[in-house]
């Protein structure tokens, strides 16, 4: 791991800490001397701006809860608390809010990344197992937090994903009473989903931590998709990369800050500021915009059961991604059929997210079955296309594409 | 480790085996308790029943009562209302069920069914004017209508509005004691 650094410690103090704790000389290694291909383009800063998106969710949500109360007759009156009477508690509530959407855009690109360049390739992997594990517990975490303020929408949303577990047959009803802790979604539900949505962000953190482990293992990948063959290839990670993420990371968060200081509730649905009613459900019940793919594959199917085998199904696949692109190719700049269906990728989850939002009936419905067979036609067609499709020539190293 | 061929366990693998199963049936025993925790608990529990005043329905009126914090449903149906219900008997049915198994002998003016929609929980919608295709209710989330029984005809629910357990304690009281898999 540390086998990157030139580091030698220089004064008394860090001698001695060098021999006890040799964390200087780790950190130089993984944070300063690190060899970085030299070609990484804007896209590869999508995992610095999530970081720093994760950290800011951290600190923010931090604060939110020496203000909360996770009680179903309090909570919804404790966020207008925070909103109205709070130091700063609307700026801090809507860092959080809005934190979690822009989060959700930063990983999206940071996903369309990857498959794009073919990170999840040999020797990468784990890398990104480790991703889509990270990407789970985020919905995870954003689901839980969103029931938290205790409007219509919290409770109906979490009416009806805790539902979907009781499409499995026999152990579906308990499953669901379990995660209730009684006959409805109630006071024990949101203490237990406070007392989690409070846990998974440091679970998240803890995967990033081994994220970022097995990425140092194998190293960056980079847009011609061809492995770091010598030194001239790279680049020490600082001060190049740590100056162009930072400097992406400035222009992220002026795009997060437009949202929090004039649309704060841009991406808040108008229903969430009435109060829980377990007895009227609204009229249209839509999930937080980065769910509403996925929502739309599970609307999508007739079948109750095999609605959210799909919707699951949908994310699973992503772990086998790996093993299901049988292309040695990793860049998609060098395979000129499989980048169409790329973007015809790209154009299913756009357009189901689009779906995801409108009625389930007529034409939406029907369109909602087209671009689900596309999404997941997408990762049959990998696997065939790969074993036919004659690649364009790769360049023969990192220096010599940037230099020709 | 060199191999040993000895046939005979010693002291050292009996130890090794009574170890391991003496923690694995500790972890089981004690994961336990963590996991019923989150299992419905005695409070939640004990508010089981639901006592309905109906002496003040109208006919073709629906009213919506709390029964174990979820809506349940007290139809007052009009005759038009029963033998359209009572028609569809023999219609093609999803979730085959007779109108008269589904409502007490006699009192085939009350119809009590959960407000739980059997597809994912929300609360149908049975306001005069946005009762579905089929004058029952509509459920807004993902679009099942259901009938003048409380019957799936349309829409992803796979199964009817199931009929809590009730009885009238007078002509003008009923009381929901229970409802399987709610």
């Amino acid at each position: 791991m540390a086998g990157h650094s030139t580091y030698q410690p220089q004064n008394a103090i860090a001698k001695w800490l060098e021999r006890r704790l040799p964390i200087i000389s780790m950190m130089h290694g993984q944070a300063v001397a690190f060899p970085t291909p030299r070609n990484l383009n804007y896209f590869w800063t999508f995992g610095a701006i999530a970081m720093f998106m994760l950290i800011t969710m951290i600190l923010t949500g931090i604060v939110l809860v020496m203000h909360y109360t996770p009680h179903t007759s309090l909570a919804f009156n404790s966020v207008e608390h925070i909103m109205r009477d709070v130091n700063y508690g609307w700026l801090i509530r809507n860092l959080h809010q809005n934190g979690a959407s822009l989060f959700f855009i930063a990983v999206y690109m940071h996903i369309l990344r990857g498959l794009y360049f073919g990170s999840y390739k040999e020797p990468r992997e784990v890398l990104w197992i480790l991703g889509v594990l990270i990407f789970l517990l985020m919905m995870a975490t954003a689901f839980m937090g969103y029931v938290l303020p205790w409007g219509q929408m919290s409770f109906w949303g979490a009416t009806v994903i805790t539902n979907l577990f009781s499409a499995f047959p026999i152990v579906g009803d308990p499953v669901v009473s379990w995660l209730w802790g009684g006959f409805s979604v109630d006071n024990p539900t949101l203490n237990r989903f406070f007392a989690l949505h409070y846990l998974l962000p440091f679970m998240i953190l803890g995967v990033v931590v081994l994220h970022i482990w097995a990425l140092h293992v194998s190293g960056n990948g980079n847009p011609t998709g061809v492995e770091v063959k010598s030194e001239q290839d790279t680049l020490p990670f600082h001060p190049y990369y740590t100056i162009k993420d930072l400097f992406a990371v400035a222009v992220f968060f002026i795009f997060f800050l437009i949202f929090v200081f004039y649309m704060p509730m841009f991406f808040n649905h108008p229903d969430n500021n009435i109060e829980a009613n377990p007895l009227v459900t609204p009229a249209h019940i839509v999930p937080e915009w980065y769910f509403l793919p996925f929502y739309a594959i599970l609307r999508a199917v007739p079948d109750k059961l095999g609605g959210v085998l799909a919707m699951f199904g949908a994310i699973a696949v992503m772990f086998i991604l790996p093993w299901l692109d049988t292309s040695k190719i990793r860049s998609m700049t060098y395979r000129p059929i499989a980048k169409v269906f790329f973007w015809l990728f790209v154009v299913a989850c756009v357009a189901l997210g689009y779906l995801g939002a409108a009625p389930a009936e007529g034409l939406y419905v029907v369109f909602s079955r087209i671009f689900m067979a596309i999404y997941f036609g997408y990762f049959v067609f990998l696997f065939v296309i790969g074993l036919v499709e004659k690649p364009k020539p790769l360049p023969n190293s990192i220096t010599e594409s940037v230099l020709s | 480790m060199a191999t040993t061929n000895s046939a005979e366990p010693t002291r050292r693998d009996f130890l090794y085996i009574a170890t391991a199963a003496t923690g694995a049936v500790g972890a089981g025993f004690a994961a336990w308790p963590f996991i019923h925790q989150m299992n419905p608990d005695a409070s939640a529990l004990a508010l089981s029943t639901t006592e309905v005043d109906i002496s003040a329905i109208q006919p073709g009126q629906i009213v919506t009562v709390k029964f174990r914090g979820k809506a349940m449903f007290v139809r007052r149906r009009t005759k038009g209302e029963i033998d359209a219900a009572r028609k569809d008997d023999t219609a093609a049915l999803p979730d085959p069920a007779k109108d008269a198994d589904r409502v007490k002998p006699g009192k085939d003016e009350w119809l009590i069914v959960s407000g739980v929609c059997t597809h994912l929980g929300c609360t149908p919608v049975g306001t005069a004017g946005g009762r579905g295709d089929f004058d029952g209710w509509f459920c807004p989330c993902h679009g099942s209508h259901y009938d003048t029984s409380g019957r799936i005809r349309k829409g992803p629910a796979p199964l009817n509005l199931p009929v809590p357990e009730y009885q009238f304690t007078s002509d003008t009281v009923v009381l929901i004691t229970d409802l399987k898999n709610a």
